[in-house]
């Protein structure tokens, strides 16, 4: 069941658009905040509120690069690993995220404290390498210091 | 040289609010606007040449012309600023958000008058969360002061101004791909005809349009066409926020006149190359424009010139390999991006950039044929202009294409030594 308070905010959408199915990328990416990630469970709960198909809200779902529809950890590393970045040193940064963490890319660690994901240009390649931790925004990321920036996300 | 678009932002980007905007003759091309006929705001974006800052340079105004007007328009009619901003190396449209938010929403009203909508959208990415902040408090601002809402200063418009923040995916920048993501479905493209202008977002006429091109619409207004032209060394009117990224000694974002060549970007403001590093190539601006080499330095860059010399300005931000990246891997990461992104509508598109990724994976991992290489140049030949549905896999392949080209020897020495000759470095 959706919370009143995902309720709430779906429902605050709802004037901005001129049909509810309009609102179904929002609607995931509000739950997805609440929750983490999207299960079937709220897939279906959140397709019944809009009066959409669970297969076509499904199939919105898995086209997008940042609705989950598996678990995540606690902590969402998502490394750039775009052209900009690639040049200054991405894939020294994502062997050194690797090794520390002890996981693949697509990956989370066994006490599901991070996953750790690529994403495509972050717009900051001015400062690359760059990634994202949470809602954080980490630039010119120095692979050698890594314990630095990950030891805040317990 | 003047300042246009950044003259508010400061290095360190503090909020510029309603007031500090208006201090520096925020809201006044709003003002002016709203006292003349949206066929003159039109007229006066037509003759500044304005060409849209989104990468394909489109004349802004003569969009805008397309949309049907008066009393039998089809309502509501909407508005959309394109804060998508995936291309990758590009970072531009960001600095604009988050340093000067009330310049995009009075850009927006004038653009939005023009065309006499009812609803405008900032379609941003989902990954800009500072830039949907600033963009809120901006939006929440300008309702207060009656920049936005019902009966806007008194004129009699009215708009009502919504941020959607995007799930990511490359197609949502596609204007078409656009709005669809906007819809609540899957971004892939659509058939034109017909044309968003007449028949676009739920059905109604829709203009989509970049956040810098809007963003230079108010000034447009308020100083006048020729003052427009009169900012840029070339026939594309006005200033350009260009950008460089890579081995250079200051990677950043410059405001200056459009045509600036790109020598004077590199190596005045951008500092040339880092010490112990030399210049190979650019990709002029973004993963899907032409490599451009030390021979087009001197080129100016504009939507004109580039093309000239086989390449595309595109968003104005500038990539940088330098003698100690290698090429191959470089276009192979370009290629990894694209064939992510593909929609999977289109054969030569998501076929034949999946078959490229892995043949310059082969010739990175040294187990490249030199047959490989005639398959890469058929695959740029079969994604060409008009062979596929959407602006995507034509874009995939100019970066390939022109590497073929200019860095042909790095290819035949990845088959001929059985390994990449930058992995040991
Ligand atoms: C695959 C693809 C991605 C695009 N992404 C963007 C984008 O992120 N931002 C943008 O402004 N234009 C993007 N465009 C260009 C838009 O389709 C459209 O031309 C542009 O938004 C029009 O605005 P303008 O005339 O102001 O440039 C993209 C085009 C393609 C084919
Ligand atoms: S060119 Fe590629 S991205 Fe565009 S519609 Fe075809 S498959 Fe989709
Ligand atoms: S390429 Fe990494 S932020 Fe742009």
């Amino acid at each position: 069941m959706l919370s009143p308070e995902e309720l709430r905010e779906i429902e605050s959408e709802f004037p901005h658009y001129p049909n509810k199915q309009a609102v179904c990328i929002d609607a995931m990416k509000i739950v997805q905040k609440h929750r983490g990630w999207v299960s079937d469970e709220n897939l279906k709960d959140i397709a019944e509120l809009l009066g959409m198909s669970v297969d076509e809200l499904d199939g919105v779902a898995t086209f997008y690069n940042l609705i989950f529809r598996k678990p995540v950890g606690r902590h969402v590393i998502m490394v750039c690993d775009s052209v900009s970045c690639w040049v200054m040193g991405y894939e020294r940064l994502r062997k050194e995220l690797k090794n520390r963490l002890g996981i693949q890319m697509g990956e989370t660690t066994a006490d599901g404290r991070f996953t750790l994901l690529p994403i495509v240009c972050l717009g900051a390649c001015d400062r690359a390498p760059a990634m994202t931790v949470d809602e954080d925004l980490h630039l010119n990321v120095d692979p050698q210091k890594l314990d630095g920036v990950l030891e805040k996300y317990k | 040289m003047e300042k246009v678009l950044t003259k508010n932002i400061q290095p360190d980007l503090p909020y510029v609010d309603v007031k500090a905007y208006e201090a520096t003759g925020g809201y006044q091309g709003l003002r002016k606007a709203l006292g003349m006929t949206p066929a003159e705001v039109v007229e006066v974006v037509k003759q500044s040449n304005l060409r849209g800052r989104g990468g394909a340079g489109f004349p802004t105004g003569m969009k805008w012309s397309f949309v049907p007007m008066g009393a039998d328009a089809p309502r509501p009619k909407y508005l959309v600023a394109n804060a998508d901003e995936m291309e990758p190396g590009t970072f531009k449209d960001r600095l604009l958000m988050e340093g000067d938010p009330h310049q995009l929403v009075e850009g927006m009203a004038v653009a939005a008058y023009a065309i006499q909508a009812d609803v405008a959208y900032i379609f941003l990415r989902g990954e800009y969360l500072f830039s949907a902040e600033r963009l809120r408090r901006a939006i929440a601002e300008a309702y207060e002061n009656h920049y936005l809402g019902k009966n806007i200063l008194g004129s009699g418009y009215s708009l009502e101004m919504y941020i959607h923040l995007s799930a990511g995916r490359y197609m949502c920048g596609e204007e078409t791909g656009l709005l669809n993501a906007l819809e609540g479905k899957r971004a892939n493209p659509r058939t034109k005809p017909p044309y968003p202008q007449v028949s676009g977002l739920f059905g109604k006429p829709t203009i989509v349009q970049n956040v810098e091109t809007l963003c230079n619409v108010p000034h447009i207004v308020k100083n006048g066409a020729d003052w427009f032209k009169s900012l840029s060394y070339t026939q594309d009117g006005g200033t350009k926020i260009y950008g460089a990224s890579g081995k250079v000694k200051r990677p950043g974002l410059w405001e200056l006149p459009m045509g600036t060549t790109i020598r004077e970007i590199l190596e005045v403001h951008a500092g040339g190359m880092q010490d112990g590093v030399r210049f190979r190539g650019l990709l002029p601006g973004g993963a899907s424009t032409d490599f451009l080499v030390e021979e087009h330095l001197d080129v100016k860059m504009d939507f004109t010139e580039v093309a000239k010399v086989g390449s595309r300005m595109g968003t104005g931000t500038m990539i940088i390999l330098d003698n100690q990246t290698c090429p191959v891997g470089m276009v192979r990461n370009l290629e990894h991006f694209f064939a992510q992104e593909s929609c999977g509508w289109c054969t030569p598109c998501w076929s034949g950039l999946n078959w490229a990724e892995k043949a310059l994976t082969a010739l990175e991992e040294g187990q490249g044929q030199p047959a490989d290489l005639e398959h890469l140049s058929f695959i740029c030949n079969l994604c060409a202009p008009g062979n596929t549905f959407c602006a995507l896999a034509p874009g995939a392949v100019e970066p390939l294409q022109s590497a073929l080209k200019y860095f042909r020897e790095d290819f035949d020495r990845h088959i001929a030594e059985k390994r990449c000759p930058w992995s040991s470095q």
